[in-house]
C-alpha cells in the first residue's frame, strides 16, 4: 500500500459561507497501479491532488502516505516528504526559464542535498530515459512542447518517488506529443512506477488501468481493465 | 551557498538596468561616505604630518595664566617671573632627550612698528639667540646670521624671511636696506628660508593656519636690542628641539618644570610655564576636523536608509513577479528557510555589489575632491570593508520582509496563478 485516504473531507470558506469540495473520500492506491481520476471542472479533482500531494491539508479524515500519517505534520516534514515521495507532473511543464534541461530535472536533488556533481549525473541519466540525451543543456525556450512536459516527467522521476502525480499532463499539447508522453507513462509504469493522473479526456484516461470519477465531490469507481 | 550567490548574480546580470537603478541609493550613499572618510583621513594625516613633522620635534615652553598664552604685548611684564640665563638655556639643552634650546621673545603679530620706508610690516617680530634658526629649522638664504659680534656691539641687524624679504622688497636686493623698527633703523644682513628637511613649528591653530594659508611672515632682531624696541626684562620663551617625537612631551614637562621652580609668583596669579604637547594639539585639530564631516556622514547614511527602501520595494516587486518559480520550488520539496535564504542573498547580494561600486565611486569622488579642493584623501582600508559589510547588511535588514513573505507563500495559490 502506497496511499490510503479514509472520509477525506476538504471545506473552503467562500466568504463566510463553507463550501465542501470532498466528501468522505476513501482511495486506496497499491504498487505500481496506474490511476487516472476524471471529473468535470470545478467537481474536486484538483483540490484531490493537491491532498495526494502533500500540498493541502484536509478538514478532516486520515492520509497515510508510505505508511506515514500525515496528520499533524508541519511545513517543513511536508516539503521533505514531498520531495522524497512524490513527483509532480503539470499541466504546463513549469520548467524554470533560466535554467537548462539538467539543471532543471536536478531541481529536486538540491533539496535533498546532493553533491553537484551527483545530481548532474542522475538527471542526465533520466533524461537519457526520456529520450532527451542530447537536449542537456538547452533551455526551456529551446525545447518543444512535448520536450518541455519531458524534462518535467524527468524532474519528477529523478528522485525515485513512490508515486508520480500528474495534473493534465497533456493538457496543453498537441495529439502527437500528448501521444508520447502518455507512450512514456505507459512505459514508466511497466518498470513499475505508481501513477495517479488527473485529467478531463476520456481518451488520456482510457490508458489508465483504473478510472475514478469525481462527481460533487464524491469518488466512484469508473471502470478498470 | 555559494551556488545561490552565483544564481543571485546570475538574477542580477539578466535585470541589469533594474538592478543598477535598485542599487542607486547604496552606491550613491556608500560613495558619499567613502569620498567623506578619505577626506577626514587625508586631513588627520596631513595635520598629523605637519604638526609632528619630520626631523623637526621643537617643543615650545612659554609662559600662560589660566591656561592660556600669556600676552606680554598687553599685560605687561608679569611678576616673579625671571629672564632666562645662557646658563638656563644650556642646562634646558642639556636635559635627557633633548637636543638644543633657543630662547627668543616674540610679538606674533605687530601692525605699525616696524616699516621699509613706505610699507609697513604686518606679522611676527621675534628677538632671537644665535641658536633659534638652527632650532627651528632655518637656513640662511641669503646674506649671513646673527654673529656673536652683533650681539656683542648691539647691532642694530635684522633677518627676514623669505616671504618678507619679498613682500617689503619686491625687485630689490633686501641686504643693505634700512628696516624702521619703533623709529629706530635696522639693516637687513640676511634672509632665511625654511630647510628642505623641515617642517614649520606649529603650536597653535593660527600658526596651523599661517602655515597652510595665509603667512604673514616674520621679521627677527638680536634678542639683546629687544627693549630698544620693545620693552626691557622680558621673559622669554623656549623653543627646544627633542631628538626624537617619542621626546617631545616628556622633554616639554621636565623644561616645564625646571624654569617654573625659578618662578616666585603670587599663588593666586596662576602664572606658570607649559610646553605645548603637540600630539595633543594635533588631535585637538583632527578632532575639530572630523567633528565637521561627521554630520557629512549621518547625512549620507540618509541615502544608505533611502537606498535600502528601494532594495526591499524591488525585492517585493520580484517576489510577486517569481510567485509560480516560488510555488514550484515549494512543490518540489523546498523548505521555507530556503526560499528565505534564496531571497535574502538575492537582496544581500545587490547591496554588496552595490557597495563595492560605491566604494569604487567614492575613491573616485575623493580624488575629484583633492583635485578640485586642493584637500589631502587618504583611503581607508577599514571603512572600505565596513562600507561593503555595511551594505550587505542593508541588503539582509531590507531584503527580510520580502524573503520572508516569500518563504510563506502557499505553493498551491502560487501555482495556481496565471
Amino acid at each position: 500500500m502506497i496511499l490510503e485516504l479514509r472520509d477525506i473531507c476538504k471545506d473552503y470558506m467562500r466568504g463566510k459561507m463553507v463550501v465542501p469540495v470532498l466528501k468522505d473520500i476513501d482511495l486506496t492506491v497499491s504498487e505500481g497501479e496506474y490511476i487516472a481520476i476524471m471529473g468535470p471542472s470545478g467537481s474536486g479533482k484538483t483540490t484531490l491532488m493537491n491532498l495526494i500531494g502533500c500540498l493541502d491539508r484536509p478538514t478532516s479524515g486520515t492520509r497515510i502516505l508510505r505508511g506515514e500519517d500525515l496528520a499533524g505534520m508541519d511545513d517543513n516534514r511536508m516539503a521533505d516528504l514531498r520531495n522524497r515521495e512524490i513527483g509532480f507532473v503539470f499541466q504546463n511543464a513549469e520548467l524554470l526559464p533560466g535554467l537548462s534541461a539538467v539543471e532543471n530535472v536536478a531541481l529536486p536533488l538540491v533539496y535533498r542535498g546532493i553533491k553537484k556533481t551527483q545530481r548532474r549525473e542522475m538527471a542526465k541519466a533520466m533524461l537519457e530515459r526520456v529520450g532527451l540525451g542530447d537536449r542537456l543543456e538547452f533551455k526551456p525556450n529551446q525545447l518543444s512542447g512535448g520536450q518541455c512536459q519531458r524534462v518535467a516527467i524527468a524532474r519528477a522521476m529523478v528522485g525515485s518517488p513512490s508515486l508520480l502525480l500528474a495534473d493534465e499532463p497533456t493538457g496543453a499539447l498537441d495529439t502527437q506529443s500528448g501521444q508520447q508522453v502518455m507512450e512514456l507513462f505507459r512505459q514508466l509504469n511497466e518498470e513499475g512506477v505508481t501513477i495517479i493522473m488527473i485529467t478531463h479526456a476520456p481518451e488520456v484516461a482510457c490508458c489508465a488501468k483504473k478510472t475514478y470519477l469525481i462527481r460533487d465531490g464524491q469518488i466512484q469507481i469508473g471502470g478498470q481493465r | 551557498m555559494l551556488e545561490n550567490i552565483s544564481l543571485s548574480i546570475q538574477g542580477i546580470w539578466n535585470h541589469k538596468l533594474r538592478s543598477l537603478l535598485t542599487m542607486l541609493g547604496i552606491i550613491i550613499g556608500i560613495a558619499s561616505i567613502i569620498a567623506i572618510v578619505s577626506t577626514i583621513k587625508g586631513t588627520n594625516e596631513q595635520i598629523k604630518e605637519q604638526l609632528i613633522g619630520a626631523g623637526n620635534n621643537v617643543v615650545t615652553v612659554q609662559l600662560s595664566q589660566s591656561g592660556y598664552p600669556y600676552e606680554m604685548q598687553y599685560n605687561g611684564i608679569p611678576e616673579g617671573v625671571p629672564v632666562l640665563t645662557e646658563e638656563d638655556r644650556i642646562h634646558l639643552a642639556g636635559l635627557e632627550g633633548a637636543q638644543e634650546a633657543a630662547l627668543y621673545t616674540e610679538r606674533t603679530y605687530v601692525d605699525g612698528l616696524v616699516y621699509a620706508g613706505d610699507i609697513g610690516f604686518s606679522g611676527a617680530l621675534r628677538g632671537v639667540d644665535q641658536h633659534y634658526f638652527d632650532v627651528n629649522g632655518y637656513q640662511i638664504y641669503l646674506g649671513r646670521d646673527f654673529t656673536q659680534q652683533d650681539y656683542d656691539r648691539y647691532q642694530k641687524v635684522a633677518i627676514l624671511d623669505q616671504n618678507t624679504a619679498e613682500s617689503l622688497f619686491a625687485g630689490q636686493n633686501p641686504l643693505g636696506q634700512v628696516l624702521e623698527i619703533d623709529t629706530e633703523p635696522f639693516t637687513v644682513i640676511g634672509v632665511v628660508s625654511l630647510s628642505s628637511s623641515y617642517e614649520p613649528n606649529i603650536s597653535n591653530y593660527e600658526e596651523y593656519a599661517t602655515f597652510v594659508g595665509f603667512d604673514s611672515g616674520s621679521v627677527y632682531i638680536p634678542s639683546n636690542l629687544w627693549p630698544l624696541v620693545c620693552q626691557y626684562d622680558e621673559p622669554q620663551k623656549v623653543d627646544i628641539q627633542a631628538v626624537t617625537t617619542d621626546d617631545m612631551t616628556s622633554v616639554g614637562k621636565e623644561s616645564a618644570d625646571y624654569i617654573n621652580a625659578k618662578l616666585s609668583v603670587k599663588e593666586d596669579s596662576d602664572l606658570s610655564y607649559s610646553s605645548s604637547d603637540i600630539m595633543e594639539r594635533a588631535e585637538q585639530l583632527q578632532q575639530l576636523a572630523n567633528a565637521t564631516n561627521q554630520q557629512l556622514i549621518w547625512i549620507a547614511s540618509i541615502s544608505l536608509l533611502v537606498g535600502g527602501i528601494g532594495v526591499m520595494n524591488i525585492m517585493l516587486v520580484t517576489v510577486t513577479e517569481r510567485t509560480r518559480e516560488i510555488g514550484l520550488k515549494k512543490a518540489l520539496g523546498a523548505r521555507k528557510g530556503r526560499i528565505l535564504w534564496q531571497f535574502l542573498t538575492e537582496a544581500a547580494v545587490l547591496t554588496s555589489l552595490g557597495g563595492v561600486i560605491g566604494v569604487l565611486a567614492g575613491i573616485g569622488m575623493a580624488q575629484i575632491v583633492s583635485r578640485v579642493a586642493g584637500s589631502p584623501t587618504a583611503i581607508s582600508g577599514p571603512a572600505i570593508l565596513v562600507a561593503v559589510l555595511f551594505s550587505m547588511l542593508i541588503g539582509i535588514l531590507f531584503g527580510l520582509m520580502p524573503a520572508v513573505k516569500a518563504s510563506n507563500l502557499d505553493p498551491i495559490n502560487a501555482l495556481r496563478r496565471e
